[in-house]
């Protein structure tokens, strides 16, 4: 159906290239070839005027200020903040810790991503109950996720440092295997996979451009850019969102949210974008 | 209680230049819920902008503000460390109000 | 920013003098700040009138910057205004094809820059309309914006 959607954007060019073809015309179908691809030019220059102009004041700030409160304020049963949080790199060290996730947490005996880890110092440190803790991972309107503001916060003091993730221990060895394995595999009722998408050069859905994902430049332009402000739903999106709602593209079976396969998925990602600079919270369409 | 707002405030030139990010969900009263319901209009609908105690800018605003708004604007004068308070309020008569020193 | 310096004020309490205003059962400025009938207004003629203005002048002295002719999205256009008319009193933000046309009215006082930036939603490709107050007459100049459909889930 992304297909689809393409065939319909470019319908107008193909069609008058076809109309011109039948009339054996070559001059004119040359002149039609440059026309389209020109009109096609000038709307992506316009829409990347239109994403220059949004850079300056990214609603994600709102988002990255709730979570810093978040993070120093005494919450949950045992009233302590998340300043004792160990994400990597040492209790509360926030700083350059994105950059090195997901990895393999000796404490949980467990490859965790931002969002599983911050749920564990929920539920270590806070003494949340995990139901609790995971009860709006995605925020919708006046029901904010405490998660995501957290993720844009702690995400946020990465800004300007190298994707540093590892493949050191075992279990973050095996993690990135399933994820590849996962981004390859196809199935659901579309027979859809991540890699129908983010496999290729040069796709695009209408007048987007698809990342390739399976390519160095690809996943490190992708992967530095999340999480993002989203206009289209006026939200601060993490990257456990983007996968989850690529899967819900694809018609495959919810994605859990902190799963296994969600893990993989960012840790394969995130290893492929190794020494590109973390350029996030962004801001996208 | 609404989120705090963003406000960036600094000289440039002989000019200060503001900018403000507030979070307010801007719902324009022509949506429908999942249950068919109109979802009602709820907006920010008054702003204003002073500079220590003077008024430098005052807006009014219907539902087509986006979700979230930014504005920016200079004006002329200001010092580093004079305050900024920007003021909110909406449909519903909720009131917002933040400051912050210019840098 | 620094955060740490700002703190909030006020916040919340809709005290029942703010209530009996926002309903417009009170003459205070608060109710004559927001103009309703221009802001429930469909057309330009009828917004002019309720802002108390006759048909505005075309101006080549009010120019839109940081303005795309295509928004990715209509949720969120970004919409720069200046005007260079002497004694600009107000800049104010029109979308034709909206079902209310006016977006925005920027009250520009006397120390301020006749300049604006903000954001805009747009329910599909419009004029978009930039209305100048100068020395008490109205100017105005448009500009078409483009609204396209996102890709994969809007």
């Amino acid at each position: 159906m992304i297909l689809r959607a393409e065939r319909r954007e470019l319908g107008s060019c193909r069609a008058a290239s076809l109309i011109l073809t039948q009339s054996a015309c070559v001059l004119a179908l040359s002149f039609c070839v440059t026309a389209c691809a020109l009109a096609q030019t000038s709307a992506v220059d316009e829409i990347a005027k239109y994403r220059a102009a949004l850079q300056d004041g990214n609603p994600a700030e709102l988002w990255e200020a709730r979570g810093e409160d978040l993070w120093k304020q005494k919450r949950g049963p045992k009233q302590v903040s998340l300043e004792g949080c160990d994400l990597g790199l040492g209790p509360g060290i926030v700083k350059g810790a994105y950059t090195r996730l997901p990895m393999y947490f000796a404490d949980a005996d467990r490859v965790m991503d931002l969002e599983t880890r911050l749920v564990w110092c929920m539920v270590t440190l806070q003494a949340y109950n995990e139901s609790q803790a995971k009860k709006q991972p995605f925020g919708n309107g006046e029901r904010k996720s405490d998660i995501e503001a957290l993720v844009a916060f702690v995400t946020s003091t990465s800004r300007g440092m190298p994707m540093n993730v590892a493949l050191k221990h075992p279990k973050e060895v095996e993690m990135y295997q399933a994820g590849e394995k996962i981004f390859s595999y196809r199935g659901g009722p579309h027979d859809f996979g991540c890699v129908t998408c983010h496999a290729d050069e040069g796709k695009r859905i209408r007048l987007q451009d698809l990342p390739n994902l399976t390519t160095r430049e690809g996943a490190q332009k992708a992967y530095t850019t999340w999480p993002a402000y989203r206009v289209s739903q006026g939200e601060l999106r993490s990257f456990e969102w983007r996968l989850y709602d690529c899967f819900r593209q694809q018609r495959f079976p919810e994605l859990l949210f902190g799963s296994d396969a969600s893990i993989a998925l960012t840790l394969y990602l995130a290893r492929n974008a190794n020494g590109a600079i973390f350029d996030a919270p962004a801001i996208k369409r | 209680m609404p989120d705090p707002m963003k406000i960036r405030a600094t000289t440039v030139g002989d000019e200060t230049e503001v900018k403000v990010l507030m979070s307010h969900e801007m719902e324009t009263g022509q949506r429908k819920d999942g249950q068919g319901k109109t979802i009602p209009a709820w907006f920010i609908q008054n702003v204003s902008v002073t500079w220590n105690s003077k008024t430098v800018l005052s807006a009014q605003w219907g539902t087509a503000v986006a979700k979230n708004p930014f504005v920016s604007f200079r004006f002329k004068g200001g010092a580093k460390g004079d305050k900024i308070t920007v003021t909110w309020v909406d449909n519903r008569a909720e009131k917002r109000t933040d400051e912050s020193m210019i840098a | 920013m620094n955060r740490g310096r700002r703190k909030a004020l006020q916040s919340g309490g809709a005290t029942l003098l703010a209530l009996l205003a926002a309903n417009g059962w009170l003459p205070s400025a608060r109710a004559q700040s927001w103009n309703k009938s221009a802001f429930d207004a469909h057309s330009l003629g009828d917004t002019m009138q309720a802002l108390g203005g006759g048909e505005p002048a075309q101006s080549k002295e009010i120019a839109f910057f940081q303005t795309p002719e295509i928004a990715e999205n209509g949720a969120v256009v970004p919409i720069g205004i200046s005007s260079s008319l002497p004694n600009t009193q107000a800049i104010a933000i029109l979308i034709e094809k909206n079902p209310n046309m006016l977006a925005a009215v920027f009250d520009i006082l006397p120390g301020t820059e006749p300049t604006i930036t903000t954001r805009v939603k747009m329910a599909q490709t419009s004029n978009v309309y930039a209305l100048v107050k100068a020395d008490g007459k109205y100017y105005v100049a448009s500009k078409e914006i483009k609204v396209t459909l996102g890709g994969c889930g809007g």
